[in-house]
């Protein structure tokens, strides 16, 4: 295929449309994702996440730079909220990194969620394994965090960094959304705020409170990204987890969670698809729907009927 | 299963210090149901055309007040095509005196607005002719 061809051969133009057919699930789509899938598992991940307007984008601009700096490859996939109403989407992450636009070694794909807030993991994650097979280094995915889909769009990441706010008192309501669990770094954005050692120490219980006694603690790191404050010192601890990470063996073992998670849900979604359009949409099931109106059965014989004749196909 | 979302760069090249027109037609296409990539304001003609491949547009709208139309314009419909999108809508709107439109459309620019067009216009004319 000369779209895989081409990306492999660092086509920017190449990625940008292999991108498209993996998001809107073009016909080609599963074809791209097997022929790249071979050359994927070489970048580190890192997800990024934290409630709106905290300053993910802008530490993304400034730690990318870093990278860059360093010589890496970047690439970074931004993910924000569709509109429910429109179906609709103002993605404006790239505001804040307007300098990376140019830069031959990184690229930058923006993701509405399109409403399908399940299927956004797996696209997700799949816009990282085309970047990876393209030969980024290291591939960010920006995600605010305000609920499960989003925890699961991060869940693809080797380490995830949570970027809290002081003095805006939403802290408890990350931890209800179960984002702080998550963190392998925290940052502490917008330093230049009352409120910083309120929030440190309010991490810091937190993490006490965490009964796994993990190898690693979390590292809570003060930045003002917007004016490039504490970032050197930010890419320090997320280097130190990466390697953590490598040195103990854990990384294997994420990722190789991983691939089971993720073929566990195609398996899933596939049998899905296949109960839509195979049962749900059948005459025969129309008409014991029926039955079970009037009913002359139940809906449990029905499911053991369905499923009985299903796993004996 | 293929689901074609509609994807448009809404870019402001040149120096002008406020984006208010562009906003609101942002806002207009988002929603009429379009993913709009903003980029916000002083975009150089580089920035643009790298924004409009790497998030693979369908359109580039372009918003601009301080006259540079005639030089900026075909310069990012030129560089476009250079980097193979070829297929990319290219509109743009201002404030743009008429003489300048005829020269524009010919250069590949595929529709101007001026002030006061209502942004259902824009909206229409994208659904029409998006490739
Ligand atoms: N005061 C202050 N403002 C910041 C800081 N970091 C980012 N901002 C501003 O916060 C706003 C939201 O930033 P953005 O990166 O878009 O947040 P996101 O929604 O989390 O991606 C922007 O206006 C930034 O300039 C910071 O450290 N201090
Ligand atoms: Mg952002």
């Amino acid at each position: 295929m000369d779209l895989v061809k081409e990306l492999l051969n660092g086509s920017r133009l190449a990625l940008a449309r292999a991108i498209t057919a993996v998001e809107s699930e073009y016909d080609e789509a599963i074809d791209i994702m097997k022929a790249i899938y071979p050359k994927t598992g070489r970048a580190r991940i890192l997800g990024i996440t934290g409630a709106p307007g905290a300053g993910k984008s802008t530490l993304t601009d400034k730690l990318v730079k870093q990278y860059v700096k360093a010589g890496k490859k970047v690439g970074i996939v931004a993910v924000d909220p569709t509109s429910p109403f429109s179906g609709g989407a103002i993605l404006g992450d790239r505001i804040r990194m307007n300098d990376l636009a140019t830069n031959e070694n990184v690229f930058i794909r923006s993701m509405g969620t399109r409403g399908s807030l399940g299927g956004l993991s797996k696209k997700s994650s799949d816009v990282v394994k085309l970047m990876d097979a393209f030969g980024m280094d290291l591939i960010i995915i920006e995600t605010v965090g305000v609920g499960q889909s989003e925890v699961d769009i991060v869940k693809n990441a080797d380490s995830t960094l949570v970027v809290l706010v002081p003095g805006l008192g939403d802290d408890i309501q990350a931890i209800k959304a179960g984002i702080l669990e998550i963190g392998d770094v925290f940052a502490i954005n917008k330093a230049d705020r009352d409120g910083c050692d309120k929030l440190n120490v309010e991490i810091e219980m937190m993490l006490d409170l965490d009964s796994r006694k993990l190898a690693w603690r979390p590292p809570i790191k003060r930045t003002i990204a917007s004016q490039d404050v504490g970032v050197e010192e930010l890419v320090e601890s997320l280097d130190d987890h990466f390697e953590y990470l490598e040195d103990s063996g854990e990384l294997q073992k994420r990722r190789a969670e991983r691939t089971r998670d993720e073929i566990i849900a195609m398996i899933n979604e596939q049998i899905g698809r296949y109960i839509a359009d195979k049962i749900v949409s059948s005459d025969s099931f129309a008409e014991q729907v029926e039955a079970v109106n009037r009913r002359e059965s139940d809906p449990y014989s029905v499911v053991f009927n369905v499923t009985d004749k299903v796993l004996k196909a | 299963m293929a689901e074609k979302r509609i994807r448009v760069l809404v870019a402001k090249p040149g120096l002008d210090g406020h984006d208010r027109g562009a906003k609101v037609v942002a806002r207009a296409l988002r929603d009429a149901g379009f993913e709009v990539i903003y980029t916000g304001l002083r975009q150089t003609p580089e920035q643009i055309v790298e924004a409009a491949l790497q998030e693979d547009v369908n359109v580039v709208a372009l918003s601009l007040l301080s006259g540079a139309h005639n030089t900026l314009f075909p310069k990012i419909v030129d560089m476009l095509h250079e980097k193979g999108m070829n297929d990319v809508l290219v509109i743009g709107g201002g404030v743009i005196p008429d003489a300048d439109i005829p020269g524009l459309e010919k250069a590949g620019i595929a529709a101007v607005f001026t002030p006061g067009t209502p942004t259902s216009d824009v909206v229409d004319f994208i659904k029409k002719n998006v490739k």
